[in-house]
This record gives C-alpha cells, sequence and structure tokens, in this order.
C-alpha cells in the first residue's frame, strides 16, 4: 500500500493508482474531460491538474501515479485559477448552442462547469472549430465545432474498435478530428458503430437523428406505420429515460410506441428466432455438405461492413443470413402489408434499435426489391427517448401492453441476443435439439456469457464436436479473423458483434460505461429465465410462419426474402 | 577573438566526410575500440565523470541516462539521436553532421554498447534533407570497415544505424514525440511516466540523445571523463557550441568552454552588432528561451547561471536584437512559430498560443489594455503550469520574459493607442 495525503488528509491506495483514484478514495471530486473509466489515460485536456508538493509545475491527477509520501493539493489557489483558465480556453472554442445540442443535460462539459462555477466573462474571441457539420454518414454526425479534442472518440475508434476511422487532423489551435485527408465520414472505412458517440464527452458526435421523418408517417393517415423493436431496447429505453441501467420495460416500451402512433408493435426477437432456423439450418448445411467454416454470424451491421471493407477475402465465411431487422423488413412488406391488402409502400416499417450501424444497412439495396426498401427508417433507443420524451408521454406511470400479432412472440433465445455470446448460445440451444432430436439438459451455456473479449467453448452435437467462438467489439473480431487468413482457426461457428458487450453496448443506446453495462447484461439473462419460451424453435408463431408462408428453413422462399449477399468496400481503406 | 576549445568540432574541416579512411587516420572510432575494451560499468563512469549533459536543450546528465537504460531490462533497446534541430536560429547539429557524420556514428555505437543496444536511429530533420545521403554513406562505410555491424571488435556487441526522415514538426525535437514519429504515428508528445528510458521507441528502453551530445562521447571515452569535465572555466565542466545569430558582425557556431560569459560571446566572439547599432536584447536558448535585456548579459554560460540570471541556457542559442528591432514584433514573431508548431494534443498549448498571439497582435495594433497584461501574464502561467510537453511549457517564456524585461515596450504601445 501507497500512503500519500490528499488537502491533508491520509490516504492508502494500491501500487498502479493514480492521484485520481486517491481523490476519489477520500470523496474529493476533481474535474475530468479526456478521462475515461474504460480507455486508458490520456492526459491531453488538461482540467483534472494538482498540486504536488515540490514540483515546478501541476500534474494531471488523471495519469499522475500516487507514490508515497506525496502531499497534494487539489483545490489551492493555483489549482483553481490554472482550471478556471483551461475551461475559459475550452468555452472560447465550443460552440455556445447548448440548449439545441443532443446533450444537453447530459454532457460532461456542462457538468464541470456546474462543479467548477465558472462565471466570469471570457476574455478571448470566440472561435469555431472545424467547417461545420459533416452530415453525410447515415449513422452518425460529426459538429467539429462542439469537439474539445480529447481524442476519447479516436481511442474508441482506432484502438477499441481497429476501424481507424477517425483521426487528428490539422495542428494546434486548427486541430479537427475527422476520417483521414479530410474525407468525409461515408468516404472513410467508418462502420457506424457509433462507439465514437458512445465515447465523446460533449455533442461533438452525436447519433444521426431521424425522428422527423418518423413523426412526418406517423402524421400521415395514408400510411400505416408499423415498428419493431430489438431485443436490447427493452433493455436500455428506460435508462435512456432517467431510470437505473438493467430495468427492464419491455410492456411500457409497447404502450408507449402505441401512444406514439405506431399502427403495430412488432417484436424483433420474433425474427432472431427465425435467424436461429436460418443460421442453425445453414450451419448444419455446411457442417455436413463441405460448406466455408467457420461461419460466422451476420446479424451486428458494424461487424459486416468491417468485414467487407478490411476482409474482404473472408466474406464466404459469414452467413448469408440477413439480420433479424432485416428479416422482419422484408416480412413486413411481403408477407404482412399483402395480408392487410396494402402495396408495400403503403406500409411505412419503422425500427427501433440499440444501434446505429443499422441505419446504414437500412440503405443497402439488397434489403429490398421492385424499387423500395424493406425499412423506411431507424431509430435509436436515444431517439426515441428523444420522442418519448417530447410526446410528454411520462415514461414511468405507463401500463404495459403486449406485441401485436403475428411478429409478437419471441423466445429467450431471441431476447438473449442483446448481449454478447447471445446469438451463439441461442443458436446452440436450438442446433443440438434439431441435430440430436434430444433435450438439452442445461440450456445456459455459460462460457459464451460475459465481457472476455473472446470466449471459446466446444459443445458436442451428436456425433459432432462443435468449437465456437464469440467476440464482441472489432479490435476483438479483426484477431480472430486473422487467425482465420493465416489459417489457424479450427472453430466451426463464430459469433462476432461489432460493439464491446454487444448490442447492449450499442452506440444508440445511452451513454455507456463497463460499470453500466454489467447490469444491463443481468437483465438480459434476467429476462430470458423469467420467460417460458426459451427455444427458437420451439416458437410457435415461427413455425407457423413457415407452415403457412415460408416453407421449409432454407428453402426457396426464405432465400429471396431472409439471406443477402456481400459487397468488397476494401476501395474505402485506399 | 578568443580561442575556441573544439571537441564536438573536432575534426570539422579536418576530414573530407566521404572519407572514412581520412576518418581513421584522425583517430577516428578508436573511441568505439576503446569502450568495447573498458566494458560497460567503466565506460559509462567515465562519461558520469565526465559531466556531460543533453546538449539539445534539457541538460540532462547523460552518464545517468545511459546508467538507467543499461540497468532497465529489455530484449530489445534503442540508441536514437536526435537530429531535429528545429530550434531556430540553432544550426550546430548541421555543422556537426555534415562535416564530421562519423564522430556521430561513433557516439552512438558507444551509447549502444553502454547501454546494450544493438540498433541506432538517427531521426534527422525534414528540412535537412542534403545531410540525408551524407549520413548513408557514412554508415555505409562504417559497415565495410567493420564498425557498424555483428560482433564489432570480435566482441559480442553488435550495432547497426539506421537513418529516418523527420515529420517536418518542431515538436518532434521532444523526445516522446520524435519516437512517436519513428513508430510511423503523429508526432505528438506522450504521457510521461513511463520515461522512454523504460518504454521508449516501439514500447522498448531507449536512451535519446542530442547529435553535440553524441559528437562529444568519443573525445570523453579516449581521454577520460575528468579530462573532458577539466576543461570549463572556473568550476564550469566541458564545452558547449553556441550558435550566434540576429544581428552580430560574426554570426556563426562556436565551440567554447562552459563558463564563458555571454558578453563575451557577444561581443568578443560575436563582435557585437553591426554599423555601430547598440544592443537591444538577447534571446538565449532558441525560440522558447528568455528574452533579457542589454544590462543582464555578465554571467557565465551554464545551465544554473543561466537560470539565476533569468536567461535560458537551452541549445546554446544567441540570438540578438539590436535597436533597430522592436521587442513586441520579435514576440508576435516568435508566438506565430509556436501557434504554428503547437500539436494541438493539450489544451493550454493549443488554444494559448492562439490566444496569446491575438491579444499581442490587439496590442501591437494599439488597442491593448491593461487587463490585457494581466491576461496574458495568468495565461502564460496556465501554459507553463499545465501544458503536456516542453513546447507549450516554454513557449510562454518570451512573453514572460519581455514583460519582465522590456515592460515599459507593451506599456509605451498600450498608452499610445491607436495613434502612431
Amino acid at each position: 500500500m501507497i500512503r500519500l495525503t490528499i488537502d491533508g488528509k491520509e490516504v492508502f491506495v494500491n501500487e498502479g493508482a493514480t492521484l485520481l483514484d486517491a481523490a476519489r478514495k477520500l470523496n474529493i471530486r476533481i474535474p475530468t474531460l479526456c478521462y475515461h473509466p474504460d480507455q486508458e489515460v490520456k492526459a491531453n485536456c488538461r482540467i483534472c491538474m494538482v498540486e504536488v508538493e515540490g514540483r515546478p509545475g501541476l500534474v494531471p491527477a488523471c495519469a499522475f501515479p500516487a507514490r508515497e509520501g506525496l502531499k497534494v493539493k487539489t483545490s489551492s489557489p493555483r489549482v483553481r485559477q490554472a482550471r478556471w483558465n483551461i475551461l475559459e480556453l475550452i468555452f472560447a472554442h465550443h460552440s455556445k448552442d447548448c440548449l439545441q445540442c443532443s446533450r444537453n443535460g447530459n454532457c460532461e462539459l456542462q457538468t464541470i462547469s456546474q462543479e467548477m462555477h465558472f462565471d466570469r466573462d471570457l476574455r478571448y474571441e470566440q472561435a469555431q472549430r472545424g467547417n461545420g457539420k459533416d452530415l453525410s454518414s447515415p449513422s452518425i454526425t460529426i459538429d467539429p465545432s462542439k469537439c474539445i479534442a480529447c481524442n476519447r472518440c479516436i481511442y474508441a475508434c482506432s484502438e477499441i474498435q481497429t476501424v481507424h476511422a477517425l483521426a487528428r487532423g490539422k495542428r494546434g489551435f486548427n486541430t479537427v478530428i475527422s476520417p483521414s485527408y479530410g474525407r468525409k465520414l461515408s468516404e472513410s472505412p467508418c462502420v457506424g458503430c457509433g462507439q465514437c458517440v458512445q465515447a465523446c464527452p460533449v455533442g461533438a458526435l452525436s447519433v444521426r437523428d431521424d425522428r422527423q421523418k418518423v413523426w412526418k408517417m406517423l402524421d400521415n393517415e395514408e400510411k400505416i406505420t408499423v415498428v419493431q423493436v430489438a431485443p436490447a431496447v427493452r433493455i436500455t429505453i428506460a435508462e435512456a429515460l432517467g431510470e437505473d441501467p438493467g430495468v427492464v420495460s419491455t410492456g411500457r416500451l409497447v404502450t408507449a410506441l402505441k401512444r406514439l402512433g405506431f399502427a403495430r408493435v412488432f417484436d424483433t426477437d420474433f425474427t432472431a428466432d427465425l435467424t436461429i432456423m436460418e443460421e442453425g439450418t445453414e450451419l448444419i448445411e455446411r457442417l455436413t455438405n463441405g460448406g466455408t467454416l467457420p461461419m460466422i454470424t451476420s446479424c451486428s451491421p458494424g461487424w459486416i461492413k468491417f468485414c467487407e471493407t478490411y476482409y474482404p477475402d473472408l466474406l464466404p465465411h459469414l452467413s448469408t443470413c440477413k439480420s433479424p431487422q432485416g428479416m422482419f423488413g422484408a416480412l413486413i412488406k411481403e408477407y404482412f402489408a399483402p395480408r392487410l391488402c396494402k402495396s408495400p409502400q403503403d406500409v411505412f416499417s419503422v425500427s427501433v434499435m440499440p444501434c446505429t450501424a443499422k441505419k446504414f444497412e437500412r440503405a443497402r439495396t439488397e434489403l429490398g426489391r421492385n424499387g423500395y426498401l424493406d425499412i423506411d427508417a431507424v431509430l435509436t433507443v436515444q431517439e426515441l427517448a428523444r420522442m418519448i420524451d417530447q410526446a410528454g408521454i411520462d415514461f414511468k406511470a405507463l401500463p404495459e401492453s403486449n406485441f401485436d400479432a403475428p411478429f409478437g412472440l419471441g423466445s429467450g433465445a431471441g431476447e438473449i441476443f442483446g448481449a454478447t455470446g447471445g446469438v451463439m448460445e441461442a443458436a446452440l440451444r436450438s442446433v443440438y435439439e434439431i441435430v440430436t432430436g434430444e433435450e438439452l439438459a442445461d440450456i445456459e451455456f455459460k462460457d459464451v456469457r460475459g465481457f472476455e473479449g473472446i470466449k471459446e467453448a466446444t459443445v458436442q452435437v451428436g456425433s459432432i464436436p462443435v468449437k465456437v467462438a464469440v467476440a464482441h467489439g472489432l479490435g476483438n473480431a479483426r484477431k480472430l479473423m486473422d487467425q482465420i487468413r493465416e489459417g489457424k482457426a479450427d472453430y466451426q461457428f463464430i459469433e462476432i458483434m461489432a460493439c464491446p458487450g454487444g448490442c447492449i453496448g450499442g452506440g444508440g443506446n445511452p451513454i455507456k460505461n463497463w460499470a453500466k453495462m454489467e447490469h444491463r447484461a443481468k437483465a438480459v439473462y434476467d429476462t430470458d429465465r423469467k420467460l417460458p419460451l426459451r427455444k427458437s424453435h420451439q416458437n410457435q408463431a415461427v413455425k407457423r410462419l413457415y407452415d403457412e408462408y415460408l416453407g421449409q428453413p432454407g428453402g426457396h422462399l426464405s432465400h429471396e426474402l431472409l439471406h443477402t449477399h456481400y459487397t468488397d468496400r476494401s476501395d474505402l481503406l485506399k | 577573438m578568443m580561442q575556441e576549445t573544439r571537441i564536438a568540432l573536432r575534426f570539422l574541416g579536418k576530414y573530407n566526410p566521404d572519407s572514412i579512411e581520412e576518418f581513421c587516420a584522425l583517430g577516428g572510432y578508436e573511441g568505439l575500440r576503446k569502450a568495447v575494451e573498458m566494458g560497460q560499468k567503466n565506460l559509462i563512469q567515465e562519461v558520469s565523470d565526465a559531466s556531460l549533459w543533453g546538449y539539445g536543450g534539457a541538460a540532462f546528465p547523460t552518464g545517468k541516462k545511459w546508467s538507467v537504460v543499461a540497468a532497465t531490462k529489455g530484449k530489445q533497446k534503442y540508441v536514437v539521436c536526435d537530429a531535429d534541430e528545429g530550434e531556430p536560429g540553432t544550426n550546430k547539429d548541421r555543422v556537426i553532421m555534415t562535416g564530421d557524420p562519423h564522430s556521430v556514428l561513433e557516439g552512438m555505437a558507444i551509447a549502444g554498447f553502454a547501454v546494450g543496444a544493438d540498433k541506432g536511429y538517427i531521426y534527422l530533420r525534414y528540412e535537412y534533407p542534403q545531410l540525408f545521403p551524407v549520413l548513408e554513406k557514412a554508415i555505409d562505410d562504417a559497415r565495410k570497415a567493420g564498425y557498424l555491424g555483428r560482433n564489432l571488435f570480435g566482441s559480442n556487441f553488435s550495432f547497426d544505424v539506421k537513418v529516418v526522415s523527420g515529420g517536418g514538426a518542431y515538436v518532434c525535437g521532444e523526445e516522446t514525440a520524435l519516437l512517436e514519429s519513428i513508430e510511423g504515428k503523429r508526432g505528438e508528445p506522450r504521457y510521461k511516466p513511463p520515461y522512454p528510458s523504460e518504454a521508449g521507441l516501439f514500447g522498448c528502453p531507449t536512451v535519446i540523445n542530442n547529435v553535440e551530445t553524441l559528437a562529444i562521447v568519443p573525445s570523453i571515452v579516449l581521454n577520460g571523463g575528468n579530462w573532458y569535465a577539466s576543461i570549463g572555466i572556473g568550476h564550469h565542466h566541458g564545452t558547449k557550441v553556441f550558435t550566434l545569430s540576429g544581428n552580430l558582425v560574426n554570426r556563426g557556431v562556436y565551440e567554447y568552454p562552459r563558463g564563458i560569459t555571454l558578453r563575451q560571446l557577444i561581443e568578443d566572439v560575436g563582435g557585437g552588432c553591426p554599423d555601430g547599432h547598440r544592443l537591444l536584447g538577447v534571446q538565449t536558448g532558441g525560440a522558447s528561451g528568455n528574452i533579457i535585456s542589454v544590462d543582464m548579459i555578465d554571467f557565465p554560460m551554464d545551465v544554473e547561471d543561466c537560470a539565476a540570471a533569468g536567461a535560458t541556457f537551452g541549445t546554446g542559442d544567441i540570438m540578438v536584437f539590436d535597436d533597430t528591432q522592436d521587442v513586441l514584433e520579435i514576440v508576435e514573431n516568435l508566438l506565430e512559430f509556436f501557434t504554428h508548431e503547437s500539436c494541438g494534443k493539450c489544451t493550454p498549448c493549443r488554444e494559448g498560443n492562439t490566444r496569446l498571439l491575438q491579444l499581442i497582435r490587439k496590442i501591437r495594433r494599439g488597442d491593448g489594455t491593461m487587463e490585457d497584461l494581466d491576461t496574458l501574464q495568468d495565461l502564460c502561467q496556465t501554459m507553463k503550469d499545465c501544458s503536456l510537453c516542453g513546447l507549450g511549457q516554454a513557449s510562454p517564456t518570451p512573453v514572460l520574459s519581455t514583460l519582465r524585461n522590456f515592460r515599459n515596450a507593451y506599456l509605451n504601445r498600450i498608452e499610445r493607442g491607436g495613434k502612431e
């Protein structure tokens, strides 16, 4: 243990602790901006400066190691003056439209300003960073005028996700964070995962907001506006509206959507189950007929674009299944609309997703036919929360409702799609029972749960030992893909999710950290445990769809509606 | 003019840099041979006894730096020669590398032997492209002659050197930004700790020395640490290469014993201001050095004496201004430089330099107020206290030192207001 003194109070910390850790132990608050609990220390914003006796300058508390006998002052006149001066420099180069900002009320710069009670007139001319917003991406908006150049987004994009879409451009006062060579985000290798949005302390990176598009259709009486809700949304929407992380609000969410005016509220858990039927069939087919192995899941659009960009040579490993959103879109336009005697164009299909990359997936021409797209708009959890708020709905006080038929039934297997390892576990539950004809003794595959970056398991399915792996976060995906490329991966089946933690860690959720993620993941598995139906192949609604419409999993119509193909996008790296 | 004492400049003009034979005929690479014979421990002791400091500006004791890297465990270690001589008004490293590239290579190999590194990089200033082939030729010749490469002098010590071109940024003279740049990344300083001696180039223990420092090392090995330490004037140790620039009759690069006074350098060596002009002030140590007035120049040039006199030792740059110059214009010019060269990583330097520049311009325009002087002072203090690396910590120095030493220049300008 190391003993040191902060503001006259003695504190003991472990080797490796920083002055910030030590101060927090004493409940002394030090403002931070570039510091993020889930990232490496950057020490570049310099707002957390403290005074250490015997040192000429001030030191950043977030980075300076606690050492035996240090005497630290966190609120001396020198520290207060320095912090105000730094904050003033940031203010003078930060746009002041807080009241219209997506992060209003949820902004780290606002928070520390409130805590530091900075109230003097700025001594410098107001300046604006960058040359206006980058609206080129369907997923993410960059507003450089709000950027404080903390580098958290670059860490998320380059270190955690290894996408390398964002970099620091220019120098000094003109520093801007943008794709390399001043390109637009849409011209960069950005996969739209939104982890940069999650990492941004201010409103410089935000989810592309499509609310107006949806409001307009909700008000249009000639259109039937339907909505599908992804598994993770019920886990994080309450949190987005101010409740605790991990509060599950499925029934209230359905009620809120109905009050907003959606004609039907469908459960994407349904197509998650459908995905398992299709993907499981594809896996069995590949295992028994010498197809390309390992087969890799294709639910996560950020991951798909990553693979198309960085590993186009390995595209045959991807399952040809559309994502659950994509399958749902096709069913709504091709199966549901005719049942209402409507043309596909008369049904406006919205999906609510934890995911910013789904906005890009929506626009893929493969996900549509005859000149129309299957999904007309994608809202993230953040946008839906804003709509609920905007409509004056008191979410906490809402009664519960059920999803609508014919796509209202989902299993626990569909439910766990929201967490890393969930698709794998759901697939194993069904593949095992379909292949062996036996009931699983224990349907919980704990080896593929949790936040370990890459997880492995081997499951004996009849006579076939199936070795599986699960990766979440694209940095971990890259490790597995490199192994496959080098011929060193002996897996048969791999689940990859672009976002760390899986969909509950998706870019469209409320701003996260790993502590919140623990609560969200627990909520996912608790929900599964409480459901009477926990296996996809036992979903009667899915069975009925096959009987009445699709025929067999992997059959002709399935292939037409539920499967897709991929595009080499390695040009984006040039 | 006082006689120079040439150690770093020992072979300048004495051999053709194209000819390793000529270099060897002067005793070149004998220091390396002796170093390998005397062993790591004795070698570091000699360098420590020499009181050799880093001459790139930071003045860290070289022996101490080497002993830390030598003691740090690591499969791979590196020697990096900082040849990113970006300090405005400093040309000493260019002069050394142009005239005597082999002494630099010899110094690097000796450093490599001292710390247990087998690989060296010369990070060459982007604006010195003419030196690239000179250094590459010298490396190639040294390899062929058996002074670089595997198992030197039949020992198990191997050492080789590669020249890499700098990225063209002033901040890459900062050692960790330099390392980032060699690694192919944007040249931005790292947070220290860890220091390069523990985790430097590619995460390996790395010793980074300036060209001048390394060029002196072979002489120390040949003649002993005490010999070098005894050269200085009075209680001062060793020599320093000074670059005399600005309004002087004899501008140029000169090597003198440490302890020579600034007045001697300006008047005896530099020959004073040309055309009978009066000396107004001097900036010592480089662009981020203190600017002092004419009445402050009677002190010996060494690190501590400079600090005590309110000046800067730095890279040994002496930039002289005569009475035709406007101090505020000089400050504005320096701030334009720092504004351009700030990498943008940390807030105080990224934002602060531009704000200082705007305030100085406001004052020079005649729109300045007394409050602006307070703001300058206040912001400079924050930049000094809070910046991540030496660039932002030191860039306010010209402002602070002129506020102190040339306050009337500011007051007069503010008082005059819009009137010319």
